[in-house]
């Protein structure tokens, strides 16, 4: 992989990880958006091998080569902004997430529906979230040594319980179909189906199809 | 710093130390005796420990050591990259690791007496007593809009944040030329306080830059906001308090009030609690009427 590029987000530096130069000129880039406690990787982009354009990875706030800040605090907004940073730099860009990452480009697409050309949502860690309500009031502690690096342990146990309620992820799903312009601004692909991502399915503008369709899909003739 | 202007019953904290709470720096702040059994008190978002000065005082001379801290972001503590509801009850729980295991009276204002209801929820072993000033839940209004133009609603609402996300790094909070212009700034969201109040406020609450005076607090924190959480879930707890509880609502609406009441709470009031409607009384119960609300809650707390 070559050098990250560093963006920053308030007191946080990100680290956006290019990952395959584009294909085809004036393509639009891909951008993957990983899971819960996960990092950027190659092999992410491999999954990707047909796109277009550019390929690049963002490791979010505590997690691979972004910065890991004291004392928690995570929540899926937080993420979705680091995300709109990398859209800031990068223009308008299709997402491919990964289980949390998957959340938070539902979240982008709804927030910044002219910017976000289509999101892609996939399994991994920390698709399903807090769940829908929420349970037991807790105090949660890192159950990891807080010095070992990325990830951060408060952001494996702050972003375990952040809830999800289905008419809070449709909300942001009926924005994006209302507001992007596009026919399809979603497509899931995951085999696991979290109370909000069924949610979001029966939503219009939602595609339930296979990762190289939704690729597919995106990247041709869409600009 | 120019010195503190004389407010009338206020006084200065006895003792200041700092906690850490995860590696976040955390200002404590202590009233009375430190021998006094303890109780922790909680300020509300955009205040900070300080503004205790003249309600904290009453408690500590009833005879109690009065155990506050600046939430993360707030006052003297540490600005964090990170905020949310977590983290703040985790770092009131570092606060409360340095006091001791037993149980002991939980006071708060605000989002702090809502952090504190989440603390005697979560750790119900930790707390004796609980009293909450104006912090108690309320019902999730829901304005009667089409579904089209609430989606335009939430979408300025989302990108406002966003747009502030990107410029905050680097952001600085407006300075003010004088204290005195600080003071009247705060005014704007505190209608109900005299200025004299403000004016103190401003003294221990701001610092002095080469370009004016500011606030201490995070620039990135600001009013309002979004997010999956609905009050009505913190209503739905309210009936697992299973200390004694003390609450005091506002009875006049104010723009950092929650407008609370009784009767939005009635159905889910634990069968230990008692909650007061406070007359002509803004969200800022303690600033505007001190006495009225120390006695009550040195009455309770001794019962």
């Amino acid at each position: 992989m070559t050098s990250p590029i560093e963006l920053r987000h308030a007191k946080v530096t990100l680290a956006l990880h290019p990952l395959r130069e584009p294909r085809a000129a004036g393509a639009r880039p891909l951008l993957l958006l990983h899971g819960r406690g996960e990092r950027t990787l190659a092999r992410h982009a491999g999954a990707a091998e047909a796109w277009p354009g550019a390929i690049l990875g963002l490791d979010f706030t505590g997690h691979g080569a972004s910065t890991l800040p004291r004392g928690g605090g995570y929540t899926a907004e937080i993420l979705m902004a680091d995300a709109d940073a990398a859209l800031a730099h990068l223009g308008p860009a299709t997402l491919l997430g990964r289980g949390l990452g998957a959340y938070v480009a539902l979240l982008l697409a709804g927030a910044r529906p002219e910017r976000v050309r289509g999101a892609i949502l996939c399994d991994g860690p920390g698709l399903a979230g807090g769940g829908p309500r929420p349970t037991t009031p807790s105090i949660p502690w890192p159950a990891e040594r807080l010095d070992g690096g990325a990830p951060d342990p408060f952001a494996l146990v702050d972003l375990a319980r952040d809830v999800r309620p289905p008419d809070y992820a449709t909300s942001f799903a009926r924005q994006a179909s209302q507001l992007s312009g596009l026919e399809r601004p979603l497509s899931v692909c995951s085999l696991e189906r979290p109370d909000w991502l069924r949610a979001v399915l029966d939503e219009p503008g939602v595609a339930d199809t296979t990762l190289a369709e939704a690729l597919a899909h995106y990247g041709n003739g869409l600009r | 710093m120019p010195t503190t202007p004389p407010y009338p019953g206020a006084r200065a904290p006895d003792r200041r130390r700092d906690v850490d709470a995860a590696g976040l720096r955390i200002a404590v702040w202590e009233w009375g005796d430190a021998a006094a059994p303890p109780l922790l008190l909680a300020h509300g978002g955009f205040d900070f420990a300080r503004t205790f000065e003249v309600f904290a005082p009453l408690l500590a001379d009833g005879g109690w050591r009065v155990v506050s801290w600046d939430q993360r972001g707030h006052g003297d503590s540490e600005h964090a990259a990170l905020y949310n509801w977590d983290a703040d009850a985790r770092d009131a729980l570092a606060v409360l690791d340095t006091i001791g295991r037993d149980p002991i009276p939980f006071v708060g204002h605000s989002k702090g007496g809502s952090v504190l209801m989440h603390l005697a929820d979560a750790c119900p072993h930790r707390v004796s007593r609980l009293v909450n000033i104006d912090g108690l839940p309320s019902r999730q209004r829901a304005p009667d809009v089409a579904e089209h133009e609430r989606s335009k609603l939430l979408a300025s609402e989302l990108a406002g944040w966003l747009d502030h996300r990107r410029q905050a790094a680097g952001k600085e909070r407006k300075p003010a030329a004088t204290l005195d212009e600080l003071a009247r700034r705060r005014g704007r969201m505190n209608p109900r306080l005299s200025i004299e109040w403000l004016r103190h406020l401003a003294a221990i609450g701001a610092r002095r830059d080469p370009d004016g005076f500011r606030w201490k607090l995070d620039p990135t924190m600001r009013f309002g906001g979004f997010g999956p959480w609905r009050p009505e879930w913190a209503l739905q707890r309210l009936p697992a308090i299973a200390v004694p509880m003390l609450g005091f609502l506002a009875s006049v609406s104010e723009p950092m009030g929650w407008d609370t009441t009784e009767e939005i709470l009635a159905p889910h009031r634990p069968a230990n609690a008692v909650f007061h409607t406070v007359p002509d009384t803004g969200h800022f119960l303690h600033i505007e009427r001190p006495r009225e609300i120390a006695e009550p809650v040195l009455r309770f707390l001794a019962s």
